[in-house]
């Protein structure tokens, strides 16, 4: 098994025609995920590599029987990308898209949240990937072997540092969240289903400066979670009040630290590296027993 | 980005929301102007962007135009807390019978927005919250539904405003919803929100913040409220270069790819510097995904002209772009840079990792540049560079 995402999952892209699309669409083609068709609705009726694009999601949906979509579509048309996905009602949307306004963030959040029938991933995330059985997004498959460690992260090359580091052990699934101070898909949803999931033996868990999730997280796994859990925490040096790169990057007053991260993290049992390497090394320890 | 309290006002004027009449000044002579146009009691306020103005002497009422041009000259050139008054907002005076509290905020705990009001105004909301969180209403507001007269009064009643006041302030968080939402704001504040002694309300003073993402759906007031002054002169030039970088106080300069490695690399080095004299990481500066020659040579040219900078450390993990692409475009960046009469002689160490990194490895040391060295892991890297730069 694995979370989300498996060899059964039939994925369409929204915005597979536009130049990050394509060389992802074409990545994730090659990695061996099932992608479906695209979307489009200026060039209904043409095919990419083969890949039908459809007018719409809807149409696409009927047509190929996907169950996720990967939106690539630029910040100024992403809400109503994403809202046409969740209006069709697929059941997992993954926004990759950077630089999408809060104010429409939230919208289409609540709109997911109400439809009860749309898991949203992202915005501004690498996606997930299922090593070996299927990829939504954008993070390099030939990394890291399938394995028996589940990773939920809010950064992107950090989680591909990470996978690097364990490679060898490999991966049930690894899910990038995504930096942005509002993401559909939290670390505790991820954390969740990985406790679920009989194909994870160990959960890797990444966070950074900003917010509270990384303490709600802790509570979480403090209720709920009995697999062993280690964790990392970036941003300890980060001055207050200025973003760093991610647009949810921010410490706000003493709110949002690393500090505060790592201690709440502790206090659940987790175990924290000071270094991505650090927390690799504790993975092993975990692994070995 | 943050607004001045004028900007704030400017936006809450063209949304209906009433302030009092005013005009900003950055020399006495202009605020005597300002007073004189007015043509009552004034208050002269600092602009800057921190709480506290009233307490370190940047707000101060005057009686008449020349008294507004003295005031204007004793705030002009404060410091208030390590913010130097460059600008002054002069502003009709108005006595004040009670001070209310209202703002609308993003809550990304619970990914909604968030109407906050009290009747108790006038002290710092954090304060408040603190002292005296029962007077303080939260009431969650639903980003597809939005504040209506009817959501507006649940949000007045919830804080308590008595009847005589209550139309006027459901009007005001009306309008002020409107504000927060067309001008894509992540916070509006109105701190206080006053009645006057004749039973008028108005906002006082503002805070407005503004999502830097949302620009485009904004872009003259996105240009007309970039704050040039109070950016670092690094930070100006990186962003003219569209590079994400963030100036820091260290001795470390840093290129990394993806904001988290390079938070992640900060840390890395910052823990490596107490062994080295304590040096730290100069910069933020992440170079995205896929890290071309000449984002490199941009991000390099920034960090060599930041006089602080001992050392360089360029840690890139190849995940997209593989590191025989990022190791061809360091090399084409030097070549970039020498062109550009910028040669690189500070040390450079390089960490390339992951997809292709003996090809890039190869590559770097073929090319034998000048300073740089290589070393395989993040760790190790950072201790390298740390040494550098305490050795310097």
């Amino acid at each position: 098994m694995s979370i989300f995402l498996n060899e059964q999952s039939k994925i369409i892209v929204q915005g597979m025609t536009g130049s990050e699309g394509l060389k992802h669409t074409r990545r994730m083609v090659a990695s061996g995920a099932q992608v479906v068709g695209g979307v489009n609705p200026r060039k209904a009726g043409e095919q990419v590599d083969g890949i039908p694009v459809f007018g719409t999601v809807v149409d696409a949906m009927k047509e190929t029987g996907a169950d996720v979509s990967v939106v690539f579509v630029p910040p100024k048309f992403a809400r109503g990308a994403v809202e046409e996905a969740i209006d069709a009602g697929i059941p997992l949307a993954v926004v990759i898209t950077e630089g999408i306004p809060v104010h429409d963030t939230a919208a289409f959040f609540t709109k997911a949240q109400r439809s009860g029938s749309t898991r949203l991933i992202g915005p501004n995330c690498p996606g997930l990937i299922t090593p070996g059985r299927s990829n939504a997004g954008i993070i390099p498959a030939d990394i890291a072997e399938a394995g028996r460690i589940g990773l939920v992260s809010k950064s992107g090359t950090l989680t591909y540092q990470m996978m690097y580091e364990l490679r060898d052990i490999g991966f049930s699934t690894a899910v990038g969240i995504g930096g942005d101070p509002v993401i559909g898909t939290t670390h505790i949803d991820c954390l969740a289903a990985f406790q679920d999931d009989p194909d994870t033996d160990v959960i890797v868990m990444i966070g950074e400066i900003g917010g509270d999730a990384e303490e709600r997280a802790a509570d979480f796994i403090k209720a709920s979670v009995t697999k062993p859990v280690v964790g990392y925490v970036a941003g300890f040096t980060a001055p207050e009040g200025k973003t760093m790169g991610h647009a949810g990057a921010i410490v706000s007053g003493s709110s949002g630290t690393a500090v505060a991260k790592q201690e709440a993290l502790e206090a659940a049992g987790v175990r924290v590296g000071r270094t991505p390497s650090e927390a690799a090394r504790l993975v092993r320890e975990v692994v070995a027993g | 980005m943050d607004l001045y309290e004028y900007q704030a006002k400017e936006l809450f004027a063209a949304h209906g929301v009433p302030v009092l009449p005013g005009e900003v000044a950055d020399t006495p002579e202009e605020a005597r102007a300002a007073a004189a146009g007015i043509g009552t009691a004034v208050v002269v306020k600092a602009q800057v962007k921190t709480g506290g103005r009233g307490k370190a002497g940047g707000v101060k009422l005057a009686a008449d135009a020349d008294e507004a041009a003295e005031k204007a000259a004793a705030i002009l050139g404060l410091d208030i807390k390590g913010h130097v008054v460059k600008r002054v907002l002069v502003t009709a005076a108005s006595d004040i019978d009670t001070e209310y509290y209202v703002s609308y905020l993003l809550d990304r705990a619970n990914r909604t927005f968030l109407a906050m009001a009290s009747v108790e105004g006038g002290m710092e909301i954090e304060q408040l919250a603190v002292e005296r969180p029962e007077a303080l209403a939260r009431v969650p507001v639903d980003p597809i539904d939005g504040v209506d007269a009817a959501k507006a009064g649940e949000i007045a009643d919830a804080a308590g405003f008595p009847a005589d006041v209550r139309e006027q302030v459901v009007d005001i968080l009306v309008k002020l919803w409107e504000t927060f939402v067309s001008e894509d704001a992540t916070l509006v504040e109105v701190n206080p929100l006053v009645k006057t002694p004749e039973g008028r309300v108005v906002a006082l003073d503002g805070k407005v913040t503004l999502d830097g993402n949302a620009d485009f759906r904004h872009p003259d007031t996105a240009a007309k409220f970039e704050d040039r002054d109070a950016a670092d002169p690094l930070e100006q030039r990186a962003k003219e270069k569209d590079l994400n970088y963030v100036k820091l106080d260290g001795e470390v300069g840093i290129i990394g790819n993806g904001a988290g490695l390079v938070m992640s690399t900060l840390d890395v080095v910052e823990y490596a510097g107490r062994q080295h004299g304590g040096v730290r990481p100069a910069n933020f500066l992440d170079i995205g995904g896929g890290a071309s020659a000449e984002v490199m040579a941009n991000g390099l040219e920034i960090i060599l002209s930041d006089r602080s900078v001992r050392s360089v450390f360029v840690n890139v993990f190849g995940g997209i772009t593989a590191c025989d692409e990022v190791a061809n475009g360091i090399v084409q960046a030097f070549g970039l840079l020498e062109s550009r009469g910028e040669a690189v002689r500070l040390p450079l160490v390089v960490r390339l990792d992951g997809n292709n990194a003996e090809e890039g490895r190869r590559i770097l040391s073929e090319a034998a540049l000048p300073g740089l060295e290589q070393v395989d892991t993040m760790d190790g890297a950072a201790e390298r560079v740390a040494e550098l730069a305490g050795a310097r």
